[in-house]
């Protein structure tokens, strides 16, 4: 009986990839273990090995192919003193979705979906060209920017040099600065965040990576008590200033320990910048600012986010304001805040809403403190409606926040109660349809919108 | 076959040690000497040691009439450490950072005794503008950047400190203090293996008190000979005779000719004694008076000094004039922290931030 190889997933958010190389050619015998082939995602260039012994029948995905689909056949192989399975037509590239693996949907596989910003910010000269950009890369040429015109600034953290990042943001970073601008640590999180936070204090610009933000809970000692104290306790005589950056919030499915949101917990503390970018944009100017800043700056990504293209103007030196919220979409019935990944399911939700003749204003926070509540109650005097969409937990969040001053700013201009979209209060769970059910998604955003509007 | 095993150093030696046998193929530093100090010197050690003693028993007396308030860690009984390494260090070249019982290494650093104090009654004149207090207090200035609350965190700060050292190649060294209860934090271990790592221009300092709060050494920390918590990390220790200025200062000159030498940290171990509590609050029932009393006639700091400006020709009577001259910088600075004015109501809400957003 053959045996059908197929694409492998290689990371909890890869859905494809591309086959760089085959190790093994038709013919070969292979046993289990054997390099097959090396299968290059977003991330990283990772080795395929076989499981089952046999011969290998036919390659079916020439080496050099991109964008190749979790699950499809990629070779077929013979089993044990069999035949090699017949290869099966080349439409079978794409495979039926009955014979994709049963890749469930994961409650944040909807969270990355398109959706596009309507309003620019509005500084950029008439005529600037737009670059579909990853986030992912601009987040690298904002640190390579910053690097090339300040000598002070560096960039450290697990698997930032050689590696090219843990999920490849500093890439390329190690070849142009060298090693002693790009340093990989040990995982000691705590000492690095230590050594990090004396740096600057001794005058330096640190760019601190986390591998996740999760990982950052080790630190959040010099994060608080040693960064975001220090100028105040010594009467402004002693700076910090330091960007301590890596993904926040729920990935796909790596369960409770590795998915949460930071934003409201870094957001409380005083002597803190927290910033939370949603599009590459907004990443590349806001990461820009945060490294240029005198204060010490949280700056919390987005795994799910990394990979996703959006236009990022092109010009020589994008800076944005922190401290600015973003009208996304301008409405006039309900008005949606959100930031980071929430800002893509409250535009998703916002276009639904359209849809039903109700017209939605979103606002992207991009920076959680200090928060722009200034556009927020300017928004909410226009739409008198507001709810808040974020992907974390309800209880002290940004929502409640905002709730907050709404109602101590804007109270009057309240026709609905303000409404809260957030996570469940539960620690992330593992199994695919309870992540589903535990995070936000654009249909309860609808769902709490029209409400506040009484629909 | 098992390599030889290190012989245990006996707790009660003094002097520098190196151990025996372990990883003796490894260059390390020299058995450091005693400091030779001209008069000239050993003047200005008795002068900055009577300094610092002088000023923490008067924090001591504002501290119970109410004028200095929290947490207050007097220095008394560790004066021959900060002056002894500090004395070794360049000004404005070196750095120097250290935990929460920071009175001592600022005053050996040369700060000026009334903006110290001022702080400690928190006070608009004072080094931090009165929002610091006791444990935070900085002076960039000086290359001190202080004075940390968190037991530990000085370690992982410092060795930042020297990481700007080495990235900016200015020849300067970081001088880490830390006592010994911190040396049984996590984030030192982590701190000294990037240091080494990165052969890091820093001297880490354990001043071993005997005492992390109420809890002696022996029964805190498994390995309690100190000066070896580095060895695994290949970080050299050295013990020294933290009560006596010339052993500390000697040991400094070692450790700085090795961290110069490229060679990476080195970790020093002073044995010392503090007499007063952990802090102002600290009744101390978990060690005798006896215990304390024998400290302070047979190897108090001070007196040490003493003895050796006698011996160098030194009369009683030129060393009274110091002792009344130290006297007055000492009330002048307590006259001007009672008497200088709070910050001023707006200063809350100051300095939260450098910029503006």
């Amino acid at each position: 009986m053959g045996i059908e190889i197929k694409m492998p997933a290689l990371s909890p958010t890869m859905e494809e990839g591309t086959l760089a190389k085959w190790l093994v050619k038709e013919g070969d015998e292979v046993k289990s273990g054997d390099i097959l082939a090396e299968i290059e995602t977003d991330k990283a260039t990772m080795e395929f090995e076989a499981v089952d012994e046999g011969k290998i029948g036919q390659i079916v995905i020439a080496e050099g192919t991109e964008g190749v689909k979790v699950g499809t056949v990629i070779a077929t192989m013979a089993g044990e003193g069999g035949e090699a399975a017949p290869a099966p037509a080349p439409k079978a590239e794409a495979p039926k979705a009955e014979e994709a693996p049963k890749k469930a949907e994961s409650g944040t596989s909807k969270l990355a979906s398109e959706a596009k910003a309507t309003v620019q910010d509005p500084d950029l000269p008439a005529g600037t060209e737009f670059v579909k950009t990853t986030v992912r890369e601009a987040l690298r040429d904002a640190m390579a920017e910053e690097m090339r015109s300040d000598p002070r600034v560096f960039v450290m953290g697990e698997e930032v040099a050689e590696y090219q990042g843990a999920y490849k943001v500093t890439q390329g970073l190690l070849d142009e600065f060298g090693p002693k601008r790009v340093i990989d640590t040990p995982i000691t999180e705590y000492g690095f965040a230590g050594i990090g936070s004396g740096a600057a204090m001794g005058g330096l610009r640190p760019v601190i990576e986390f591998m996740t933000f999760n990982f950052a809970m080790q630190a959040i000692d010099h994060i608080i008590n040693s960064a975001a104290k220090t100028n105040y306790m010594s009467g402004g005589q002693m700076r910090c200033p330091i960007v301590f950056r890596g993904p926040n919030g729920a990935a796909s499915r790596v369960g409770a320990q590795h998915s949460q949101n930071y934003g409201p917990w870094y957001a409380a503390v005083p002597g803190l910048i927290v910033i939370a970018p949603y599009d590459a944009a907004d990443a590349k100017g806001l990461l820009k600012a945060a490294i240029r800043s005198t204060d010490p700056v949280v700056f919390l990504e987005n795994e799910l986010l990394y990979g996703r293209s959006f236009d990022v103007p092109k010009v020589d030196d994008y800076v944005l304001p922190i401290g600015k919220a973003r009208i996304m979409r301008p409405g006039k019935d309900v008005t949606l805040v959100s930031y980071s990944i929430g800002v893509g399911l409250a535009l998703d939700a916002a276009e639904q809403l359209a849809a039903e003749g109700i017209d939605a204003e979103v606002i992207d926070l991009r920076t959680l403190r200090p928060l722009d509540t200034a556009t927020v109650l300017e928004s909410l005097k226009k739409t008198n409606r507001l709810v808040v969409v974020e992907e974390g937990w309800p209880t002290c969040s940004i929502a409640s926040e905002i709730a907050a001053v709404v109602m101590e700013k804007g109270f009057d201009d309240l026709d609905a109660p303000v409404l809260r979209v957030t996570n469940e209060d539960v620690p992330l769970p593992y199994a695919a349809n309870l992540e589903k059910l535990a995070l936000i998604d654009a249909a309860r955003v609808v769902e709490a919108a029209k409400k506040v509007c009484y629909k | 076959m098992a390599k030889p095993t290190t012989p245990r150093a006996d707790s009660a030696k003094a002097k520098a040690a190196v151990p025996a046998g372990a990883d003796h193929n490894r260059p390390r530093p020299e058995t450091p000497t005693d400091y030779k100090a001209s008069k000239e010197e050993l003047l200005e050690f008795y002068r900055q040691m009577v300094l610092i003693r002088r000023f923490e028993e008067k924090a001591g007396q504002l501290y119970g009439l109410g004028f200095i308030g929290g947490f207050c860690h007097l220095y008394i009984g560790q004066e021959a450490v900060a002056v002894g390494i500090q004395s070794a260090l360049k000004p404005g070249k070196d750095s120097v950072i250290t935990g929460y019982r920071d009175h001592g290494h600022m005053l050996a650093y040369g700060i000026d005794p009334k903006v110290i104090m001022a702080e400690l009654t928190g006070r608009e004149a004072g080094i931090s503008r009165g929002k610091g207090g006791s444990m935070h207090m900085f002076s960039v200035e000086h290359k001190f950047y202080g004075g940390h609350g968190i037991v530990g965190a000085q370690v992982s700060l410092g060795a930042g400190l020297a990481f700007g050292h080495k990235y900016n190649d200015d020849g300067g060294v970081c001088v880490a203090y830390f006592g010994d209860g911190a040396a049984n934090q996590g984030q030192v271990y982590e701190s000294f293996n990037m240091a080494e790592l990165w052969k890091l221009p820093i001297i880490f300092v354990i001043e071993n008190n005997q005492y992390a709060m109420g809890t002696s050494v022996n029964r805190a920390s498994s390995e309690d000979q100190l000066y070896r918590r580095g060895e695994s990390f290949r970080i050299p220790g050295i013990q020294v005779d933290g009560m006596d200025v010339l052993a500390v200062r000697g040991a400094t000159e070692e450790a700085l000719k090795w961290v110069q030498g490229g060679n990476g940290p080195i970790l020093l171990e002073m044995k010392t004694y503090r007499y007063r509590g952990h802090s102002m609050s600290d009744p101390a029932k978990y060690r005798s008076r006896d215990e304390v009393q024998a400290v302070r006639e047979n190897s108090d700091p001070i007196e040490g000094v003493k003895k050796y400006l006698i011996d160098a020709g030194v009369s009683e009577d030129e060393i009274k004039v110091i002792d009344q001259d130290i006297r007055k910088i000492v009330a002048e600075a307590a006259d001007f922290a009672e008497t200088s004015p709070e910050p001023e109501m707006h200063e809350l809400y100051t300095d939260v931030l450098v910029e503006q957003y």
